[in-house]
């Protein structure tokens, strides 16, 4: 072989190396710099490490991860995440002994308060409030406060105020979903006379039978008088048996207990939860008040869109003063250390840079205004993000999921399914529940 | 496969950890033992071999049974003393009285008819042709679990609502006599009994082969001799068979006793103690972990083991003077 020729070899060798490291370099630089425009507020983050805290576990976990390392390696901050299905056991030991994480997401707002109540948790950073404010309903930020001083920062949520239906079902029989209350009772009424079932109905889920009645009682509530009661009645300072709490359960009484609409409203105690809707796509009965995880329940195959066998409409509102009530869950970024890295990271949580990453991942929902409806891809997550993140929405947690156990999980459940099943009176079953709350 | 390997290697390598230390330890403690002889040998051995079990007792029955007696006698949270405020919280609570009377009825029911059909199916096959097949019939539903069975009662008892076909078979049986389609589950007090029904489908099989095998062990010298003074049937039955077997009967019964007394699962699974099923060991359970009233769970589960301790003393008893008879 001669020189040249080696050397030629030599050059073309080089030649294909440096192209393939300008390649290299160009993908990654390219990369970078597309992604990192959305991080340049965030500084002195490099090397720094931040962790966080959680009930959340995998795979959603992994998604979670994957929707910050963007973050991660534009900044050069490192979040640490841990998952548990401890966490709500774990977290108060972890505080009370000196161990607290940077940050936890608390699915609770009775959780917060008790939290708070230890000291150690740090208020809202003003990077935090500047998102909150801009991105989410006041009714999202007074959930996160704890005696009126802003704390945690919403993240991911959840929406129950659905009522399932079938487009297809609907469209043969020239319904019309209905927007208010009152021309929901008249669709009900409409399809009465045409002998059909109008709402499906099912409570029964083995242990916790009576856990969907409670819900309907709480979207009435809520609906007919807004936030503020609605966590009076929480906290027992309205009770069960106040004539406001009456009056929303002759209204639930009126709906799901109507025989003209339910057929037989004894049958809803017996009946499981899960087969409850199953009769919708065929029309079996029509409407079903659930949350946006019962699409499911539904066979698979089905079709659960606008225009398909199955798909939900926002259960309506009743007192026009109340405007856009939703009941659902969510969880809330909480600071356990005011280091600047940390509150960055929270800033960043709140953000609709990080909730929209999230959202384009994957099945999530965020209240987060500051994300693009088109975003989401799943139907009932658009639909839920809509009122979820609605600047005017009244938002309120599960009810018994934060009153005392003894009521939440235990007499209202067996309360509201003698009420359903045996016909037990309005009054002696807000007395059974009243005597069941623990005293202090 | 070979994932799931990977991933629980892991797993694998603490369970065969675990395994050799326990009997590197035990081979140990049985290598000194065994150094040990003369006087000493005897007290030693005596440790040794009960000292496991003992000590296994300890920690899993003697000790939580005082901590449930003590948590009994404290409030929800176990955190202060309330004195006798959850057993007065059991005898006042009109809930309770009902959760009591159902057990009550349980305990009186269940036993006598789930051990009476198997001493009737008992007597009756003794001595058909082929009786091993209706016999493995009869069993057969010994091998379904309590929750398997209720759920497949639950289609038995199925009632459905308005512009839904009725599936379920005892409507279907009653239709056939004329009657109407009901919600089963709720007509009370028929539900308890319903749910009883599943209960001795369950158990009767186990009766009927424990008393089957008593049968069988009676001296085929005596039938011959009662027959010859002209013992035949019912007299037969009263006289000899009956008392050859009563030891056994009365074990059976106690057991079931015991069975109704704890039942769980059926009442669970079928109704989650709603519709006025409840029993005490449903209601212990919901008590302690879904409402987390741990003083008023322990409190039921104090009375329910004070329910049994009768049972198991009078089985014991029996038991013994069945040993000084032989």
């Amino acid at each position: 072989m001669s020189i040249r020729r080696k050397s030629l070899l030599t050059a073309a060798g080089v030649a294909v190396l440096s192209l393939v490291a300008t390649m290299v370099t160009s993908v990654g630089s390219a990369s970078a710099a597309a992604n990192c425009d959305p991080f340049a507020g965030y500084h002195g983050l490099k090397g720094k490490t931040v962790t966080i805290f959680t009930s959340i576990l995998e795979p959603e976990l992994g998604t979670m991860k994957a929707a910050w390392k963007d973050f991660e390696s534009c900044t050069g901050v490192k979040i640490k995440i841990e998952g548990s299905n401890q966490f709500e056991a774990l977290l108060p030991v972890r505080v009370k002994g000196g161990n607290a994480p940077d940050l936890a997401l608390i699915p609770q707002p009775g959780l917060l308060a008790a939290m708070v109540a230890t000291g150690k948790v740090k208020p809202a950073p003003a990077g935090v409030i500047a998102n909150v404010n801009k991105y989410y309903s006041p009714s999202w930020k007074a959930l996160g406060s704890v005696n009126g001083k802003f704390y945690a920062a919403p993240l991911g949520s959840n929406m129950k105020s659905l009522v399932w239906y079938s487009p297809t079902q609907f469209k043969k029989n020239g319904y019309t979903v209905p927007t208010t209350w009152t021309e929901m009772t008249a669709l009900a009424d409409k399809m009465a006379a045409a002998g059909q079932t109008a709402f499906c109905g099912g409570i029964g889920s083995g242990g916790a039978t009576g856990w969907p009645a409670t819900d309907w009682l709480e979207e009435v509530v809520v609906r007919m008088y807004g936030q503020k009661i609605y966590n009076d009645w929480i906290s027992h300072k309205i009770k069960f048996s106040d004539p406001k709490i009456v009056a929303a359960m002759n209204t639930v009484a009126g709906w799901m207990q109507n025989p003209k609409w339910v057929g037989d409203p004894k049958a809803i105690a017996t009946t499981s939860f899960q087969d409850a809707g199953q009769g919708i796509p065929s029309g079996g009965c029509n409407m079903l008040q659930q949350a946006s995880f019962y699409g499911s329940q539904f066979p698979a195959g089905t079709n659960v869109s606008p225009t398909g066998d199955v798909f939900a409409f926002y259960l309506p509102g009743i007192n026009p003063a109340v405007t856009t009530p939703v009941e659902g869950g969510g969880e809330f970024t909480t600071a356990f250390s005011a280091r600047p890295e940390v509150q960055q990271v929270q800033a960043f949580l709140a953000s609709a840079t990080y909730a929209t990453s999230r959202v384009n991942l994957d099945h999530w929902v965020s209240a987060n205004s500051g994300v693009p409806l088109a975003a989401y891809k799943d139907p009932i997550d658009r639909l839920s993000a809509q009122y979820l993140a609605n600047p005017k929405s009244t938002f309120v947690f599960d009810a018994s999921d934060a009153m005392p156990a003894a009521v939440g999980a235990g007499k209202e459940w067996t309360e509201f399914t003698a009420w359903f099943g045996e016909g037990k009176s309005v009054a002696d079953v807000v007395k059974a529940i009243d005597a069941a709350w623990p005293a202090k | 496969m070979g994932t799931f390997i990977s991933d629980n290697a892991p797993k694998f390598g603490q369970v065969l950890i675990a395994v050799f230390g326990f009997l590197a330890i035990m081979s140990a403690i049985f290598f000194i033992a065994g150094k040990a002889n003369g006087k000493k040998s005897k007290p030693i051995a005596n440790i040794v071999f009960l000292g496991p079990a003992v000590l296994l007792l300890g920690a899993g029955l003697i000790v939580p049974t005082f901590q449930t007696i003590m948590f009994s006698f404290k409030n929800d949270t176990s955190q202060k003393w309330v004195g006798l405020a959850n057993y007065k919280w059991i005898f006042t609570d009109p809930d309770i009285h009902l959760v009591l009377f159902n057990t009550l009825l349980w305990i009186l029911v269940v036993p006598v008819v789930t051990t009476g059909i198997g001493l009737g199916l008992a007597v009756l096959m003794d001595r058909m042709r082929n009786e091993s097949i209706p016999k493995a019939l009869i069993f057969m539903p010994m091998a379904i679990s309590f929750v398997g069975a209720s759920i497949i009662w639950r289609f038995v008892y199925n009632y459905s609502t308005r512009n839904q076909p009725q599936v379920g078979l005892l409507s279907a049986i009653v239709k056939l006599f004329g009657g109407q389609p009901q919600n089963w589950l709720l007509v009370k007090p028929l539900n308890t009994f319903l749910l009883m029904i599943i209960f001795v489908w369950v158990q009767t099989g186990f009766s009927m082969v424990i008393l089957s095998a008593a049968i069988k062990a009676v001296p085929a010298d005596i039938v011959e001799a009662s027959a010859l003074d002209g013992a035949y049937g019912w007299r037969l039955f009263r006289f000899i068979t009956f008392p050859s077997v009563r030891s056994t009967f009365i074990v059976v019964l106690a057991t079931q006793v015991v069975g109704a007394l704890k039942l769980f699962d059926i009442v669970r699974t079928m109704t989650g103690g709603n519709f006025g099923t409840n029993v005490i060991a449903n209601e212990m359970y919901a008590q302690v972990f879904v409402q987390f009233n741990q003083g008023k769970g322990s409190a039921l589960a104090i009375a329910l083991f004070m329910c049994v301790l009768p049972v198991l003393f009078y089985n014991m008893r029996n038991l013994r003077l069945e040993r000084s008879h032989r």
